[in-house]
Protein backbone atom coordinates (compact mmCIF):
# COMPACT_ATOMS: atom_id res chain seq x y z
CA UNK A 1 0.00 0.00 0.00
CA UNK A 2 2.88 2.31 0.20
CA UNK A 3 2.69 3.10 -3.54
CA UNK A 4 -0.94 4.03 -3.31
CA UNK A 5 -0.40 7.80 -3.44
CA UNK A 6 1.76 7.94 -6.13
CA UNK A 7 -0.90 5.89 -7.86
CA UNK A 8 -3.52 8.21 -7.08
CA UNK A 9 -1.51 10.78 -8.28
CA UNK A 10 -0.90 8.96 -11.37
CA UNK A 11 -4.47 7.80 -11.87
CA UNK A 12 -5.08 12.10 -11.36
CA UNK A 13 -2.83 13.38 -14.02
CA UNK A 14 -4.78 10.57 -16.17
CA UNK A 15 -8.04 11.73 -15.65
CA UNK A 16 -6.43 15.37 -16.05
CA UNK A 17 -5.11 14.20 -19.96
CA UNK A 18 -8.12 13.04 -20.68
CA UNK A 19 -10.11 16.01 -20.26
CA UNK A 20 -7.49 18.06 -21.65
CA UNK A 21 -7.90 15.61 -24.96
CA UNK A 22 -11.38 16.29 -25.02
CA UNK A 23 -11.24 20.23 -25.01
CA UNK A 24 -8.76 19.52 -27.80
CA UNK A 25 -11.03 17.83 -29.97
CA UNK A 26 -13.63 20.16 -29.30
CA UNK A 27 -11.59 23.22 -30.60
CA UNK A 28 -11.33 21.86 -33.65
CA UNK A 29 -14.80 22.34 -34.21
CA UNK A 30 -13.63 25.97 -35.45
CA UNK A 31 -10.37 27.11 -37.17
CA UNK A 32 -10.12 29.95 -35.31
CA UNK A 33 -10.35 27.88 -31.79
CA UNK A 34 -8.29 25.12 -33.28
CA UNK A 35 -4.66 25.33 -32.39
CA UNK A 36 -5.18 26.62 -28.61
CA UNK A 37 -7.44 23.64 -28.30
CA UNK A 38 -4.00 21.53 -29.80
CA UNK A 39 -2.10 23.16 -27.07
CA UNK A 40 -4.49 22.24 -24.62
CA UNK A 41 -4.27 18.40 -25.98
CA UNK A 42 -0.21 18.93 -26.16
CA UNK A 43 -0.06 19.68 -22.19
CA UNK A 44 -2.50 16.63 -21.43
CA UNK A 45 -0.16 14.22 -23.14
CA UNK A 46 2.82 15.90 -21.81
CA UNK A 47 1.29 15.53 -18.36
CA UNK A 48 0.70 11.81 -18.89
CA UNK A 49 3.76 11.09 -20.12
CA UNK A 50 5.83 12.89 -17.19
CA UNK A 51 3.32 11.16 -14.75
CA UNK A 52 4.02 7.62 -16.34
CA UNK A 53 7.64 8.32 -15.85
CA UNK A 54 7.24 8.15 -11.96
CA UNK A 55 5.33 4.87 -12.23
CA UNK A 56 6.46 2.81 -9.49
CA UNK A 57 7.19 -0.27 -11.80
CA UNK A 58 10.17 0.94 -13.71
CA UNK A 59 13.23 0.18 -12.60
CA UNK A 60 15.20 1.16 -15.72
CA UNK A 61 15.28 4.56 -18.08
CA UNK A 62 18.08 3.50 -20.51
CA UNK A 63 15.91 2.26 -22.72
CA UNK A 64 13.68 4.62 -22.16
CA UNK A 65 15.40 7.60 -22.54
CA UNK A 66 16.67 6.28 -26.10
CA UNK A 67 13.21 5.70 -27.12
CA UNK A 68 11.81 9.02 -26.98
CA UNK A 69 14.90 11.00 -27.97
CA UNK A 70 14.91 8.50 -30.93
CA UNK A 71 11.04 8.97 -31.70
CA UNK A 72 11.19 12.56 -31.18
CA UNK A 73 13.61 13.52 -33.54
CA UNK A 74 12.21 11.25 -36.50
CA UNK A 75 8.94 12.81 -35.33
CA UNK A 76 10.41 16.15 -35.48
CA UNK A 77 12.00 16.19 -38.98
CA UNK A 78 8.68 14.68 -40.26
CA UNK A 79 6.83 17.35 -38.57
CA UNK A 80 8.90 19.83 -40.39
CA UNK A 81 9.88 18.00 -43.88
CA UNK A 82 6.59 16.54 -45.03
CA UNK A 83 5.04 18.68 -47.81
CA UNK A 84 1.39 18.62 -47.60
CA UNK A 85 0.73 17.01 -50.75
CA UNK A 86 2.62 14.41 -49.03
CA UNK A 87 0.23 14.69 -46.07
CA UNK A 88 -1.75 11.26 -46.78
CA UNK A 89 1.67 9.11 -46.71
CA UNK A 90 2.18 10.35 -43.80
CA UNK A 91 -1.09 10.19 -41.61
CA UNK A 92 -1.21 6.75 -43.04
CA UNK A 93 2.74 5.63 -41.85
CA UNK A 94 1.43 6.94 -38.30
CA UNK A 95 -1.71 4.57 -38.64
CA UNK A 96 1.39 1.68 -38.91
CA UNK A 97 3.67 3.06 -35.98
CA UNK A 98 0.52 3.79 -33.53
CA UNK A 99 -1.02 0.46 -34.48
CA UNK A 100 2.88 -1.32 -34.64
CA UNK A 101 3.43 0.11 -30.60
CA UNK A 102 -0.27 -1.36 -29.48
CA UNK A 103 0.53 -4.15 -31.18
CA UNK A 104 4.02 -4.53 -30.03
CA UNK A 105 3.13 -3.80 -26.37
CA UNK A 106 0.51 -6.79 -26.74
CA UNK A 107 3.05 -8.99 -27.27
CA UNK A 108 5.22 -7.97 -24.52
CA UNK A 109 2.65 -8.08 -22.04
CA UNK A 110 1.77 -11.75 -23.76
CA UNK A 111 5.64 -12.44 -23.13
CA UNK A 112 5.82 -11.41 -19.47
CA UNK A 113 2.41 -13.06 -18.46
CA UNK A 114 0.85 -14.80 -20.90
CA UNK A 115 -0.61 -17.98 -19.89
CA UNK A 116 -3.11 -19.68 -17.97
CA UNK A 117 -2.34 -16.94 -14.72
CA UNK A 118 -4.32 -14.59 -17.00
CA UNK A 119 -7.60 -13.61 -16.58
CA UNK A 120 -9.35 -14.45 -19.73
CA UNK A 121 -11.29 -10.76 -20.32
CA UNK A 122 -7.59 -9.91 -20.01
CA UNK A 123 -6.58 -12.69 -22.62
CA UNK A 124 -9.47 -11.53 -25.00
CA UNK A 125 -8.24 -8.24 -24.98
CA UNK A 126 -4.76 -8.92 -25.64
CA UNK A 127 -5.69 -10.95 -28.65
CA UNK A 128 -7.51 -8.46 -30.13
CA UNK A 129 -5.17 -5.45 -29.44
CA UNK A 130 -2.40 -8.10 -31.13
CA UNK A 131 -4.59 -8.87 -33.66
CA UNK A 132 -5.89 -5.18 -35.14
CA UNK A 133 -2.51 -3.75 -34.48
CA UNK A 134 -0.95 -6.37 -36.87
CA UNK A 135 -3.46 -5.83 -39.66
CA UNK A 136 -3.23 -1.78 -39.18
CA UNK A 137 0.33 -1.92 -39.15
CA UNK A 138 0.85 -3.61 -42.42
CA UNK A 139 -2.84 -2.59 -43.94
CA UNK A 140 -1.23 1.18 -43.61
CA UNK A 141 2.37 0.23 -44.63
CA UNK A 142 0.40 -0.97 -47.94
CA UNK A 143 -2.09 2.40 -48.16
CA UNK A 144 1.42 4.32 -47.59
CA UNK A 145 3.05 2.99 -50.61
CA UNK A 146 0.12 2.97 -52.61
CA UNK A 147 -0.14 6.37 -51.83
CA UNK A 148 3.52 7.14 -52.27
CA UNK A 149 3.49 5.36 -55.66
CA UNK A 150 5.85 2.65 -54.23
CA UNK A 151 3.49 0.41 -54.38
CA UNK A 152 0.98 -0.38 -57.83
CA UNK A 153 -1.73 2.33 -57.06
CA UNK A 154 -4.54 0.34 -59.30
CA UNK A 155 -6.22 -2.66 -57.47
CA UNK A 156 -4.45 -6.37 -57.63
CA UNK A 157 -6.89 -8.68 -57.75
CA UNK A 158 -6.61 -12.05 -58.72
CA UNK A 159 -9.20 -15.19 -59.14
CA UNK A 160 -10.12 -16.40 -55.83
CA UNK A 161 -8.91 -13.56 -53.78
CA UNK A 162 -11.95 -13.45 -52.19
CA UNK A 163 -11.99 -16.97 -50.93
CA UNK A 164 -8.42 -16.43 -49.56
CA UNK A 165 -9.11 -13.45 -47.72
CA UNK A 166 -11.93 -15.58 -45.84
CA UNK A 167 -9.82 -18.35 -45.21
CA UNK A 168 -7.29 -15.76 -43.81
CA UNK A 169 -9.54 -14.15 -41.86
CA UNK A 170 -11.21 -17.15 -40.61
CA UNK A 171 -7.97 -18.89 -39.65
CA UNK A 172 -7.00 -15.29 -38.05
CA UNK A 173 -10.32 -15.39 -35.82
CA UNK A 174 -9.96 -19.22 -35.20
CA UNK A 175 -6.41 -18.51 -33.94
CA UNK A 176 -7.68 -15.98 -31.71
CA UNK A 177 -10.66 -18.01 -29.62
CA UNK A 178 -8.62 -20.82 -29.56
CA UNK A 179 -5.46 -19.13 -28.01
CA UNK A 180 -8.24 -16.94 -25.74
CA UNK A 181 -9.82 -20.49 -24.64
CA UNK A 182 -6.33 -22.75 -24.52
CA UNK A 183 -3.72 -20.16 -22.73
CA UNK A 184 -0.80 -23.04 -23.09
CA UNK A 185 -1.22 -23.01 -26.55
CA UNK A 186 0.75 -19.97 -27.19
CA UNK A 187 2.15 -20.79 -30.64
CA UNK A 188 -1.53 -19.97 -31.87
CA UNK A 189 -1.42 -16.38 -30.14
CA UNK A 190 1.77 -15.64 -32.61
CA UNK A 191 0.23 -17.64 -35.14
CA UNK A 192 -2.36 -15.17 -34.98
CA UNK A 193 -0.51 -11.83 -34.92
CA UNK A 194 1.65 -13.46 -38.20
CA UNK A 195 -1.66 -13.87 -40.16
CA UNK A 196 -3.30 -10.70 -39.03
CA UNK A 197 -0.09 -8.97 -40.87
CA UNK A 198 -0.58 -10.88 -43.69
CA UNK A 199 -4.50 -9.99 -43.68
CA UNK A 200 -3.71 -6.55 -43.77
CA UNK A 201 -1.88 -6.88 -46.91
CA UNK A 202 -4.70 -8.58 -48.43
CA UNK A 203 -7.05 -6.32 -47.46
CA UNK A 204 -5.47 -2.84 -48.77
CA UNK A 205 -4.00 -4.64 -51.98
CA UNK A 206 -7.45 -5.10 -53.95
CA UNK A 207 -8.22 -1.39 -53.23
CA UNK A 208 -7.52 2.04 -55.53
CA UNK A 209 -5.59 4.34 -55.00
CA UNK A 210 -9.16 6.86 -55.83
CA UNK A 211 -10.79 4.99 -52.57
CA UNK A 212 -8.00 6.10 -50.14
CA UNK A 213 -10.25 8.37 -48.14
CA UNK A 214 -12.12 5.68 -47.20
CA UNK A 215 -9.18 3.53 -46.49
CA UNK A 216 -7.54 5.71 -44.23
CA UNK A 217 -10.47 6.31 -42.46
CA UNK A 218 -10.64 2.96 -41.87
CA UNK A 219 -7.65 2.18 -40.71
CA UNK A 220 -7.34 5.11 -38.39
CA UNK A 221 -10.32 3.75 -36.65
CA UNK A 222 -8.47 0.41 -36.63
CA UNK A 223 -5.55 1.67 -34.91
CA UNK A 224 -7.39 4.09 -32.47
CA UNK A 225 -9.35 0.68 -31.36
CA UNK A 226 -6.26 -1.19 -31.29
CA UNK A 227 -4.97 1.41 -28.33
CA UNK A 228 -8.40 1.30 -26.44
CA UNK A 229 -7.73 -2.56 -26.30
CA UNK A 230 -4.18 -1.82 -24.94
CA UNK A 231 -6.44 0.29 -22.28
CA UNK A 232 -8.12 -2.69 -21.22
CA UNK A 233 -5.27 -5.09 -20.92
CA UNK A 234 -3.62 -2.24 -18.95
CA UNK A 235 -6.89 -1.23 -17.01
CA UNK A 236 -5.34 2.01 -18.09
CA UNK A 237 -8.44 4.36 -18.13
CA UNK A 238 -6.68 6.99 -20.36
CA UNK A 239 -5.53 4.55 -23.24
CA UNK A 240 -9.65 3.32 -23.50
CA UNK A 241 -10.56 7.44 -23.48
CA UNK A 242 -7.97 8.42 -26.11
CA UNK A 243 -8.21 4.93 -28.41
CA UNK A 244 -11.72 5.55 -28.48
CA UNK A 245 -11.83 8.82 -29.25
CA UNK A 246 -9.42 8.31 -32.10
CA UNK A 247 -11.62 4.70 -33.35
CA UNK A 248 -15.06 6.84 -33.64
CA UNK A 249 -12.96 9.95 -34.90
CA UNK A 250 -11.85 7.37 -38.09
CA UNK A 251 -15.24 5.42 -38.23
CA UNK A 252 -17.11 9.22 -38.61
CA UNK A 253 -15.16 9.97 -41.08
CA UNK A 254 -15.47 6.57 -42.71
CA UNK A 255 -18.76 7.04 -43.00
CA UNK A 256 -19.00 10.46 -44.73
CA UNK A 257 -16.54 9.27 -46.82
CA UNK A 258 -18.88 6.34 -48.18
CA UNK A 259 -21.44 8.43 -48.10
CA UNK A 260 -19.82 11.24 -50.20
CA UNK A 261 -19.30 8.33 -52.74
CA UNK A 262 -22.48 6.46 -52.45
CA UNK A 263 -21.12 3.65 -51.50
CA UNK A 264 -21.15 1.17 -48.45
CA UNK A 265 -17.98 0.46 -46.78
CA UNK A 266 -18.47 -3.07 -47.85
CA UNK A 267 -18.45 -2.21 -51.61
CA UNK A 268 -14.89 -0.24 -50.98
CA UNK A 269 -13.06 -2.90 -49.21
CA UNK A 270 -14.43 -5.80 -51.66
CA UNK A 271 -15.57 -3.70 -54.57
CA UNK A 272 -12.09 -3.53 -56.17
CA UNK A 273 -13.59 -0.27 -57.63
CA UNK A 274 -10.71 1.70 -60.25
CA UNK A 275 -10.30 -1.76 -62.02
CA UNK A 276 -11.40 -0.30 -65.52
CA UNK A 277 -15.18 -0.26 -66.30
CA UNK A 278 -16.12 -0.64 -69.71
CA UNK A 279 -19.94 -0.83 -69.38
CA UNK A 280 -22.35 2.24 -69.11
CA UNK A 281 -19.43 4.39 -70.56
CA UNK A 282 -21.01 4.05 -74.34
CA UNK A 283 -23.57 6.57 -76.08
CA UNK A 284 -21.32 9.19 -74.33
CA UNK A 285 -19.87 11.20 -77.07
CA UNK A 286 -19.61 14.27 -79.42
CA UNK A 287 -16.96 16.58 -79.66
CA UNK A 288 -15.03 18.30 -77.22
CA UNK A 289 -14.23 22.51 -77.49
CA UNK A 290 -10.76 23.35 -77.23
CA UNK A 291 -10.34 26.77 -75.98
CA UNK A 292 -7.49 28.91 -76.28
CA UNK A 293 -5.39 30.57 -73.10
CA UNK A 294 -6.40 33.94 -74.39
CA UNK A 295 -10.27 33.06 -74.50
CA UNK A 296 -10.10 31.43 -71.20
CA UNK A 297 -8.41 34.47 -69.99
CA UNK A 298 -10.74 37.20 -71.40
CA UNK A 299 -13.79 34.88 -70.01
CA UNK A 300 -12.52 35.03 -66.84
CA UNK A 301 -11.62 38.50 -66.60
CA UNK A 302 -15.50 39.87 -67.81
CA UNK A 303 -17.30 37.54 -65.42
CA UNK A 304 -18.70 38.51 -61.73
CA UNK A 305 -18.48 35.32 -60.31
CA UNK A 306 -15.70 32.49 -60.40
CA UNK A 307 -15.80 29.05 -58.68
CA UNK A 308 -12.60 26.91 -58.99
CA UNK A 309 -13.37 23.39 -58.25
CA UNK A 310 -10.06 21.56 -57.50
CA UNK A 311 -9.39 17.87 -58.20
CA UNK A 312 -6.07 15.42 -56.40
CA UNK A 313 -4.83 16.60 -60.04
CA UNK A 314 -4.08 19.99 -58.48
CA UNK A 315 -2.13 18.42 -55.99
CA UNK A 316 -0.07 16.69 -58.66
CA UNK A 317 0.55 19.61 -60.38
CA UNK A 318 1.73 21.32 -57.61
CA UNK A 319 -0.62 23.81 -59.04
CA UNK A 320 -2.44 25.56 -55.80
CA UNK A 321 -0.20 28.17 -55.63
CA UNK A 322 -0.90 29.48 -59.12
CA UNK A 323 -4.69 28.94 -58.90
CA UNK A 324 -4.46 31.63 -55.97
CA UNK A 325 -2.66 33.79 -58.08
CA UNK A 326 -5.33 33.43 -60.43
CA UNK A 327 -7.83 34.03 -58.00
CA UNK A 328 -6.00 37.01 -56.82
CA UNK A 329 -5.80 38.12 -59.82
CA UNK A 330 -9.17 37.92 -60.37
CA UNK A 331 -10.65 39.43 -56.92
CA UNK A 332 -8.39 42.10 -57.90
CA UNK A 333 -10.65 43.12 -61.02
CA UNK A 334 -13.79 42.87 -59.04
CA UNK A 335 -14.32 39.29 -59.58
CA UNK A 336 -16.03 37.13 -56.69
CA UNK A 337 -14.18 33.97 -56.48
CA UNK A 338 -14.80 31.21 -54.20
CA UNK A 339 -13.74 27.18 -53.85
CA UNK A 340 -16.16 24.44 -54.11
CA UNK A 341 -14.67 21.36 -52.37
CA UNK A 342 -16.04 17.81 -52.93
CA UNK A 343 -15.49 15.83 -49.38
CA UNK A 344 -13.23 13.59 -51.29
CA UNK A 345 -11.14 15.63 -53.36
CA UNK A 346 -7.75 15.04 -52.58
CA UNK A 347 -6.33 11.65 -51.23
CA UNK A 348 -7.78 12.17 -47.25
CA UNK A 349 -10.56 13.57 -45.95
CA UNK A 350 -9.88 17.16 -46.09
CA UNK A 351 -6.82 17.34 -47.96
CA UNK A 352 -8.00 19.84 -50.66
CA UNK A 353 -8.48 22.39 -47.46
CA UNK A 354 -5.48 21.98 -46.47
CA UNK A 355 -3.56 22.11 -49.53
CA UNK A 356 -5.65 25.40 -50.64
CA UNK A 357 -4.78 26.74 -47.00
CA UNK A 358 -1.46 26.47 -47.65
CA UNK A 359 -1.64 28.17 -50.66
CA UNK A 360 -2.79 31.37 -48.46
CA UNK A 361 -6.76 31.12 -50.03
CA UNK A 362 -8.29 31.81 -46.46
CA UNK A 363 -10.83 29.29 -45.35
CA UNK A 364 -13.73 31.93 -45.39
CA UNK A 365 -13.37 31.07 -49.15
CA UNK A 366 -13.45 27.24 -49.32
CA UNK A 367 -17.41 26.26 -49.70
CA UNK A 368 -18.39 22.62 -49.20
CA UNK A 369 -20.37 20.62 -51.49
CA UNK A 370 -23.94 21.89 -50.08
CA UNK A 371 -22.87 25.20 -49.94
CA UNK A 372 -22.07 25.83 -53.52
CA UNK A 373 -24.20 23.50 -55.38
CA UNK A 374 -27.02 26.16 -55.17
CA UNK A 375 -24.95 28.73 -56.31
CA UNK A 376 -23.69 27.32 -59.56
CA UNK A 377 -26.61 28.34 -61.95
CA UNK A 378 -25.62 32.34 -60.90
CA UNK A 379 -21.59 31.47 -61.67
CA UNK A 380 -20.28 32.92 -64.65
CA UNK A 381 -17.12 30.91 -64.71
CA UNK A 382 -16.81 27.15 -63.11
CA UNK A 383 -12.74 26.24 -63.48
CA UNK A 384 -12.22 22.18 -62.65
CA UNK A 385 -9.04 22.06 -61.95
CA UNK A 386 -7.51 18.28 -61.85
CA UNK A 387 -10.61 17.07 -60.82
CA UNK A 388 -12.66 14.21 -62.86
CA UNK A 389 -15.30 11.87 -61.07
CA UNK A 390 -16.39 14.74 -58.36
CA UNK A 391 -17.77 16.94 -61.00
CA UNK A 392 -19.20 13.74 -63.99
CA UNK A 393 -23.09 14.46 -64.10
CA UNK A 394 -23.94 10.45 -65.32
CA UNK A 395 -23.59 10.39 -61.26
CA UNK A 396 -26.92 12.47 -61.03
CA UNK A 397 -28.38 11.45 -64.38
CA UNK A 398 -27.29 7.62 -65.62
CA UNK A 399 -28.64 5.06 -63.13
CA UNK A 400 -26.36 2.60 -64.76
CA UNK A 401 -23.24 4.31 -64.44
CA UNK A 402 -20.93 3.04 -62.10
CA UNK A 403 -20.54 6.30 -60.06
CA UNK A 404 -24.23 6.77 -59.83
CA UNK A 405 -26.24 8.08 -56.88
CA UNK A 406 -22.63 9.89 -55.98
CA UNK A 407 -23.11 13.45 -55.12
CA UNK A 408 -21.58 16.03 -57.22
CA UNK A 409 -20.48 19.49 -57.60
CA UNK A 410 -22.93 20.67 -60.60
CA UNK A 411 -20.64 22.69 -62.24
CA UNK A 412 -22.60 21.75 -65.27
CA UNK A 413 -25.35 24.02 -64.19
CA UNK A 414 -23.04 27.11 -64.41
CA UNK A 415 -23.17 29.61 -67.06
CA UNK A 416 -19.97 28.33 -68.96
CA UNK A 417 -17.35 25.49 -67.43
CA UNK A 418 -13.66 25.43 -68.22
CA UNK A 419 -11.74 22.02 -67.67
CA UNK A 420 -8.05 22.35 -66.92
CA UNK A 421 -6.81 18.88 -68.02
CA UNK A 422 -3.51 17.30 -69.04
CA UNK A 423 -4.45 15.37 -71.95
CA UNK A 424 -7.86 14.17 -73.80
CA UNK A 425 -7.72 10.66 -71.53
CA UNK A 426 -9.94 9.18 -69.04
CA UNK A 427 -9.61 10.19 -65.60
CA UNK A 428 -8.54 7.81 -62.57
CA UNK A 429 -11.36 5.89 -62.33
CA UNK A 430 -11.38 5.11 -66.22
CA UNK A 431 -14.84 6.75 -66.55
CA UNK A 432 -16.02 8.84 -69.76
CA UNK A 433 -16.88 12.44 -67.99
CA UNK A 434 -19.91 13.29 -70.33
CA UNK A 435 -19.56 17.22 -68.73
CA UNK A 436 -16.61 17.28 -71.30
CA UNK A 437 -18.62 17.08 -74.42
CA UNK A 438 -21.35 19.91 -72.65
CA UNK A 439 -22.29 22.59 -75.05
CA UNK A 440 -21.32 24.89 -71.91
CA UNK A 441 -18.03 23.34 -71.39
CA UNK A 442 -14.57 24.14 -72.64
CA UNK A 443 -11.19 22.07 -72.33
CA UNK A 444 -8.28 24.01 -71.88
CA UNK A 445 -4.97 21.28 -71.99
CA UNK A 446 -2.30 21.32 -70.82
CA UNK A 447 -0.03 21.08 -67.21
CA UNK A 448 -2.34 22.80 -64.62
CA UNK A 449 0.25 24.50 -63.19
CA UNK A 450 1.36 26.55 -66.27
CA UNK A 451 -1.90 27.13 -67.13
CA UNK A 452 -3.19 29.10 -64.29
CA UNK A 453 0.06 31.19 -63.92
CA UNK A 454 -0.29 32.25 -68.13
CA UNK A 455 -3.96 32.71 -67.44
CA UNK A 456 -2.97 35.14 -63.87
CA UNK A 457 -0.48 37.22 -66.22
CA UNK A 458 -3.13 37.58 -68.92
CA UNK A 459 -5.62 38.41 -66.99
CA UNK A 460 -3.15 41.35 -65.34
CA UNK A 461 -2.62 42.29 -68.95
CA UNK A 462 -6.17 42.70 -70.23
CA UNK B 1 -1.52 -3.49 -13.06
CA UNK B 2 -1.99 -7.05 -14.30
CA UNK B 3 -5.05 -7.84 -12.43
CA UNK B 4 -8.50 -7.21 -14.14
CA UNK B 5 -10.70 -7.83 -11.85
CA UNK B 6 -14.44 -7.66 -12.99
CA UNK B 7 -15.71 -4.69 -11.18
CA UNK B 8 -12.85 -3.09 -13.31
CA UNK B 9 -14.15 -4.97 -16.38
CA UNK B 10 -17.27 -3.58 -16.06
CA UNK B 11 -15.72 0.00 -15.38
CA UNK B 12 -13.30 0.25 -18.10
CA UNK B 13 -16.41 -1.12 -20.22
CA UNK B 14 -18.30 1.71 -18.52
CA UNK B 15 -15.30 4.25 -19.82
CA UNK B 16 -15.29 2.82 -23.19
CA UNK B 17 -18.99 3.33 -24.29
CA UNK B 18 -19.25 6.90 -22.79
CA UNK B 19 -15.88 7.89 -24.56
CA UNK B 20 -17.33 6.03 -27.73
CA UNK B 21 -20.69 8.86 -27.32
CA UNK B 22 -18.77 11.50 -26.28
CA UNK B 23 -16.57 11.20 -29.29
CA UNK B 24 -19.45 10.91 -31.73
CA UNK B 25 -20.83 14.06 -30.25
CA UNK B 26 -17.57 15.87 -30.39
CA UNK B 27 -16.12 14.79 -33.54
CA UNK B 28 -19.22 15.10 -35.78
CA UNK B 29 -19.08 18.88 -35.11
CA UNK B 30 -15.78 19.30 -36.39
CA UNK B 31 -16.47 20.88 -39.85
CA UNK B 32 -14.89 19.11 -42.99
CA UNK B 33 -12.43 22.01 -43.46
CA UNK B 34 -10.20 21.01 -40.69
CA UNK B 35 -11.35 16.85 -41.26
CA UNK B 36 -7.25 16.49 -42.19
CA UNK B 37 -6.13 18.30 -39.07
CA UNK B 38 -8.46 16.34 -37.02
CA UNK B 39 -7.42 12.93 -38.25
CA UNK B 40 -3.38 13.93 -37.45
CA UNK B 41 -4.55 15.40 -33.96
CA UNK B 42 -6.61 11.80 -33.05
CA UNK B 43 -3.72 10.28 -34.29
CA UNK B 44 -1.41 12.22 -32.49
CA UNK B 45 -3.61 11.82 -29.18
CA UNK B 46 -4.08 7.99 -29.49
CA UNK B 47 -0.11 8.13 -29.74
CA UNK B 48 -0.79 8.00 -25.49
CA UNK B 49 -0.37 4.18 -26.12
CA UNK B 50 2.95 5.60 -25.73
CA UNK B 51 2.29 5.66 -21.94
CA UNK B 52 2.42 1.49 -22.22
CA UNK B 53 5.62 1.29 -24.16
CA UNK B 54 7.67 3.45 -21.56
CA UNK B 55 6.12 1.51 -18.44
CA UNK B 56 6.97 -1.87 -20.89
CA UNK B 57 10.08 -0.75 -21.61
CA UNK B 58 11.72 0.04 -18.17
CA UNK B 59 10.12 -2.67 -15.99
CA UNK B 60 13.13 -5.20 -16.49
CA UNK B 61 17.12 -4.39 -17.61
CA UNK B 62 18.03 -5.63 -20.73
CA UNK B 63 20.30 -8.92 -20.13
CA UNK B 64 22.68 -9.39 -23.20
CA UNK B 65 23.33 -12.97 -21.96
CA UNK B 66 19.98 -13.93 -21.05
CA UNK B 67 18.74 -12.38 -24.32
CA UNK B 68 20.74 -14.50 -26.25
CA UNK B 69 20.52 -17.69 -23.98
CA UNK B 70 16.95 -17.85 -25.09
CA UNK B 71 14.10 -19.47 -23.34
CA UNK B 72 11.96 -18.24 -20.39
CA UNK B 73 15.39 -16.51 -18.70
CA UNK B 74 15.32 -14.42 -22.32
CA UNK B 75 11.29 -13.09 -21.95
CA UNK B 76 12.25 -10.13 -20.07
CA UNK B 77 14.69 -8.69 -22.25
CA UNK B 78 12.80 -9.34 -25.38
CA UNK B 79 9.77 -7.45 -23.35
CA UNK B 80 12.11 -4.74 -22.90
CA UNK B 81 13.31 -4.56 -26.19
CA UNK B 82 10.04 -4.69 -27.92
CA UNK B 83 8.94 -1.61 -25.62
CA UNK B 84 11.79 0.30 -26.66
CA UNK B 85 10.43 -0.35 -29.97
CA UNK B 86 6.95 0.72 -28.99
CA UNK B 87 8.70 4.03 -27.63
CA UNK B 88 9.97 5.13 -30.36
CA UNK B 89 7.14 4.67 -32.65
CA UNK B 90 4.59 5.68 -30.49
CA UNK B 91 6.96 9.21 -29.83
CA UNK B 92 6.99 9.31 -33.47
CA UNK B 93 3.38 9.60 -33.76
CA UNK B 94 3.17 12.17 -30.77
CA UNK B 95 5.45 14.23 -31.82
CA UNK B 96 5.63 14.29 -35.38
CA UNK B 97 1.57 14.46 -34.74
CA UNK B 98 1.01 17.10 -32.78
CA UNK B 99 4.05 18.93 -34.75
CA UNK B 100 2.12 18.77 -37.99
CA UNK B 101 -0.82 19.29 -36.62
CA UNK B 102 0.16 23.00 -35.72
CA UNK B 103 1.81 23.53 -38.59
CA UNK B 104 -1.85 22.75 -40.93
CA UNK B 105 -3.92 24.60 -38.41
CA UNK B 106 -1.47 27.50 -38.80
CA UNK B 107 -2.38 27.82 -42.67
CA UNK B 108 -6.01 28.31 -41.87
CA UNK B 109 -6.21 31.88 -41.74
CA UNK B 110 -9.04 34.57 -42.37
CA UNK B 111 -9.74 37.12 -44.88
CA UNK B 112 -7.69 39.71 -44.31
CA UNK B 113 -9.92 42.57 -44.20
CA UNK B 114 -7.42 45.24 -46.07
CA UNK B 115 -7.75 42.84 -49.25
CA UNK B 116 -10.29 44.46 -52.01
CA UNK B 117 -12.64 42.74 -54.22
CA UNK B 118 -14.83 39.63 -53.03
CA UNK B 119 -18.06 39.96 -51.06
Amino acid sequence: MEQAGVNYLLEFTYLIASILFVFGLKGLSHPETARRGMFMAEAGMAAAIIGTLFHHGIITYTWIAAGLVIGSVIGALMAIWVPMTAMPQRTALSHAFGAFAAALVGVGEYILHGGPQMAVSTRSALGFEVMLGALTTTGSLIAAGKLQGVVRGTPVQFKGQQFVNLLLFGGMIGCFLYSVNYPTAQLYFYLMGALGLLFGVMLVIPIGSADMPVVMSLLNSYAGLASAATGFVLGNNVLIIAGTLDGFSGLILSILMCKAMNRSITNVLFGGFGAVHHAATEGVGGEMREISLDDAAVRLAYANKVVFVPGYGLATAQAQHACRELASALEERGVTVKYGIHPVAGRMPGHMNVLLAEANVPYSDLYEMDQINPEFPTTDVAVVVGANDVVNPDARDNPNSPIAGMPILEVDRAKSVIVLKRGQGRGFSGLENPLFFKQVTSMLYGDAKASLAHLAQEIKNV
Amino acid sequence: MQSINPAVLIAALYVFVLAAFLGYQVISRVPPLLHTPLMSATNAISGISLIGSLVLAGLHKFDIHAFASGGAAAKPSIATLLGFIAVITATINVVGGFGITDRMLKMFQQRKVAKGGGK
